[in-house]
């Protein structure tokens, strides 16, 4: 092999070894969960589907996977309704204190997980409200809704303004504009940053062990697993919502590349 | 955007900004309002709980306001091997997720430019890490690399590990574990911004008989640094609070716990809220340190 061909070779090589690096724990956790395990999930005991089948024999994990979709879910909504709003403002209005807003906004991207989740836990206890599912779900509101403006903001600031003076033109009130033409244009970034919110709520381990109190939530279940062994029940669980995740990505993406094509015809 | 650079931003922004004030007022206010009582708030209540002293009651978890400012330096000359371990840890392991994600992004960004379904396959496996749940994927490392594990056998039988040589619980173990978990943190910023690189630049250094290695020092590198910075940045400060990876019940061992790891026992577990609190006090205002350095280059319009 000459240099020249080396040189070709060596980056594409270093991609896949490192993409196969990074695949190690994910195929790992696939594989564990079908162990035919007792207890803990440690040693390869032989294959079975019994994990699978029946996931909800511990039933803690799945009180704990139960609570993780609650909570996500309610946070998502509430986070992507304000997110999308600021960033509707942020684009189109202009108004005074903007600095402000932006450094606000941006400052939950730029603060540790703990210290958010510490400064929370300070003022429930100094204010004496109980932890449970709710102060969950406004921790979980609180870190996810600067990503959604992000999101959201990069799509409104490709909207055409003329599209909704179209709607005036054609003499649509404010909000029957807002609902024909705004929001079905938005609703693709709309939905990417809810997904992204969802994603982060349902993941996040640390802001929820200062908030939750006695909630056991995915994540948290995990955590505490750890000490004793965590059973092949939460490999099937995780390995779940991978492979969900990854088909709804998947469907995006190809969608994506078609419109693409259409667009180059 | 720069520091959130997850997606592309569009270059041609339509700018028709009404003078309608209060419209921006109704759409602003619920959010920043909740902002206010929910990030703000906390963050006071966090620097007046760092100051308060223990209650004449004795009782532990008790603790009345105060003005007690010995709390933080309790907190630091207690503290001061895990307070320089985190950003210790967070620097090597941020430098070393620099090294390994440029070359990712570079790829995706550049080399596959005109393979848009090769890109999309690529993008999808760099965030395919964060569908599977942070916990798990840190729990698998801890088995893969356990003491009985065919890992640490090899090891041993080559003859590199002596017989009592472990991983698990060693500063390499954490590290890399951390390395392992912000990868996609670093490469998708500088994806984001290599994806804008205008390739005639490149071909113009090539023109001028500048070697690939000089085009990539000149030009191509200079130009990606804003990502460079994001990416640092978006590793840097979730690594610096992170209490997981370094846990004993994961990659951890006793001599590697982080700031994260004391505030976490320190609140959750033995109720000395004033330490943690002025722990959390620290390494926020070390990150306000290092990002204000970044807001005063770039503004506060880049920021999201």
């Amino acid at each position: 092999m000459n240099r020249l061909s080396l040189g070709r070779w060596l980056l594409p090589t270093y991609v896949v070894l490192t993409f196969a690096f990074l695949m190690i724990p994910i195929i790992y956790t696939f594989v564990f969960s079908f162990n035919d395990s007792v207890k803990s999930n440690i040693i390869w005991r032989g294959f079975t589907f019994d994990n699978w089948l029946n996931v909800c024999n511990q039933q803690v994990v799945c009180t704990a996977f139960g609570n993780s979709l609650i909570i996500a879910l309610s946070a998502t909504t509430i986070a992507t309704v304000l997110g999308t709003m600021i960033a509707i403002a942020l684009v189109r209005y202009r108004f005074k204190f903007r600095a402000a807003t932006n450094l606000l906004l941006f400052l939950p991207l730029a603060t540790p997980e703990v210290v958010m989740g510490a400064g929370l836990a300070a003022q429930f206890l100094d204010l004496g409200w109980t932890k449970g599912l709710s102060t969950v779900i406004i921790a979980h509101v609180m870190f996810t809704l600067s990503f959604v403006v992000v999101t959201v903001k990069a799509r409104v600031a490709t909207l055409d303004p003329a599209l909704e003076e179209a709607g005036r033109d054609l003499y649509g009130n404010p909000f029957q504009v807002f609902r024909k033409v705004t929001l079905p244009l938005l609703l693709p970034g709309i939905l990417a940053a809810s997904m992204l919110a969802f994603a982060l709520s349902f993941d996040d381990f640390i802001i929820t062990q200062f908030n939750s109190g006695s909630i056991e939530t995915f994540p948290k279940f995990v955590y505490t697993a750890a000490a004793r062994g965590i059973p092949a029940e939460a490999n099937v669980i995780g390995s779940s919502v991978f492979l969900v995740a990854i088909a709804i990505v998947l469907i995006v993406q190809i969608r994506g590349s078609r419109k693409a094509k259409k667009l180059a015809k | 955007m720069a520091f959130v650079a997850f997606g592309q931003t569009p270059k041609t922004q339509v700018k028709t900004q009404t003078k309608s004030g209060r419209v921006a007022l109704v759409l602003l206010m619920p959010g920043l309002i909740y902002l206010g009582l929910f990030f703000i708030t906390p963050l006071i209540s966090l620097i007046m709980a760092s100051l308060k002293q223990p209650a004449p009651s004795g009782i532990i978890g008790q603790y009345n306001f105060g003005v007690e400012f010995g709390n933080y330096a309790y907190a630091v000359t207690q503290y001061a091997p895990q307070i320089f371990r985190s950003f210790s840890f967070a620097f090597i392991a941020t430098i070393i997720a620099l090294l390994i994600s440029y070359p990712i992004a570079y790829y995706i960004a550049v080399r596959a430019r005109d393979r848009p379904l090769l890109r999309g396959i690529l993008l999808t496996l760099v965030i395919a890490p964060f569908f599977i749940s942070f916990l798990l994927r840190t729990f698998a490392w801890k088995q893969i690399f356990s003491n009985d594990s065919w890992i640490v056998n090899v090891l041993k039988d080559v003859g590199i590990f002596g017989a009592d040589s472990y991983i698990i619980g060693t500063n390499f173990a954490v590290i890399f574990g951390l390395v392992y978990n912000f990868i996609p943190f670093m490469t998708l910023p500088i994806y984001a911004n290599l994806d804008r690189l205008d390739m005639r630049l490149v071909e113009a250094g090539s023109d001028l008989y500048a070697s690939p290695a000089t085009t990539f020092r000149k030009i191509t590198f200079p130009l990606s640094l804003p990502g460079v910075i994001s990416g640092t940045l978006l590793t840097f400060i979730p690594i610096s609070g992170d209490y997981v990876v370094a846990s004993r019940d994961f990659l951890g061992g006793p001599g590697t716990a982080m700031i994260g790891n004391v505030v976490e026992a320190n609140f959750l577990r033995i109720q000395d809220y004033p330490t943690a609190s002025a722990l959390s006090v620290m390494l926020m205002a070390a990150i306000v340190v290092l990002v204000s350095a970044y807001v005063r280059r770039s503004g506060t319009d880049d920021l999201l």
